[in-house]
């Protein structure tokens, strides 16, 4: 009787000891990155921002409060685009302390395009193809680890709109 | 599971240019088929990129960006070797997750 007892505890103990070790092991691996822990690092989806009508808010959704216009902030887009449903563009910035970069389109149904949420392990510089309606205005707009917002606009002609195709 | 995203990476001064085209449709929720009613909204909404699993960038897209999406950027201080992770997400709970080595 007695013996049985001491066996079904070490078993216990086993499996106790085995947990430990198997909730070490999935640590290190989430440590290490082998594990998915990407949705961590990711800020939550921002629905308001996306479902905004208006660059100003768009931007207020995004928590910037007060923009300044600013020749460190590059945005590169073609004066004239013929196929309004692949434009490429790109944002960037030479300046240090960069957390966030935004592209936003003031004439489409969707005014805000992309945010690019950057470390210091990539340059401050995004290129992507995106979809315009019409002839519009474009913002491109950085957002800095001091809180300042800075942003600088193109004007860019559609030929064909890109959204109905 | 959604389609395989293409992705090259080229090791150049100062780091890694990656380059990515993921294949998608990218809906906008502004067309409407054949009958006339509108096409639901149907595109990426969440995009991360590792450097040896470690995530360096992360973005949130909205249907504005085009069909296929092509992305372009630069790692800082990726290597020859080092392995370069793309991964989306998209509103309908599809995701993909592709690496390539830096050559």
């Amino acid at each position: 009787m007695n013996a049985r007892v001491e066996v079904a505890a070490l078993a216990a103990c086993d499996r106790r000891e085995a947990f430990r070790r198997s909730a070490r092991v999935a640590c290190g691996l989430i440590a290490c990155g082998l594990l998915p822990a990407i949705s961590v690092a990711q800020p939550p989806w921002n629905a308001a921002a996306f479902d905004a009508t208006t660059v100003d808010a768009v931007l207020k959704a995004l928590g910037a409060s007060a923009p300044v216009a600013s020749s460190e902030v590059v945005l590169t887009a073609p004066d004239v685009a013929d196929n309004g449903g692949a434009v490429p563009m790109s944002v960037s910035t030479a300046l240090a302390g960069v957390e966030r970069l935004a592209l936003l389109i003031e004439k489409n149904p969707t005014v805000l395009i992309a945010v690019f949420d950057v470390t210091a392990a990539v340059d401050a510089h995004m290129s992507l193809r995106v979809k315009m309606m019409e002839s519009s205005n474009v913002f491109a707009v950085a957002f800095m680890s001091d809180g300042r917002v800075l942003y600088s606009i193109k004007d860019v002609k559609v030929t064909l709109g890109g959204c109905v195709e | 599971m959604g389609q395989p995203s293409r992705i090259r990476a080229t090791a150049q001064a100062g780091g890694a240019v990656v380059r990515v085209l993921m294949t998608h449709d990218m809906e906008s929720g502004q067309r409407k088929d054949a009958s006339g009613g509108v096409v639901a909204a149907w595109h990426i909404t969440e995009v991360a990129a590792t450097l040896n699993a470690r995530v360096v960038m992360t973005a949130h897209w909205g249907p504005g960006v085009a069909k296929n999406p092509y992305l372009q950027f630069t790692v800082r201080d990726a290597q020859v070797g080092d392995r370069i992770g793309i991964s989306w997400k998209d509103n309908r709970g599809d995701s993909r997750s592709d690496d390539v080595l830096v050559s």
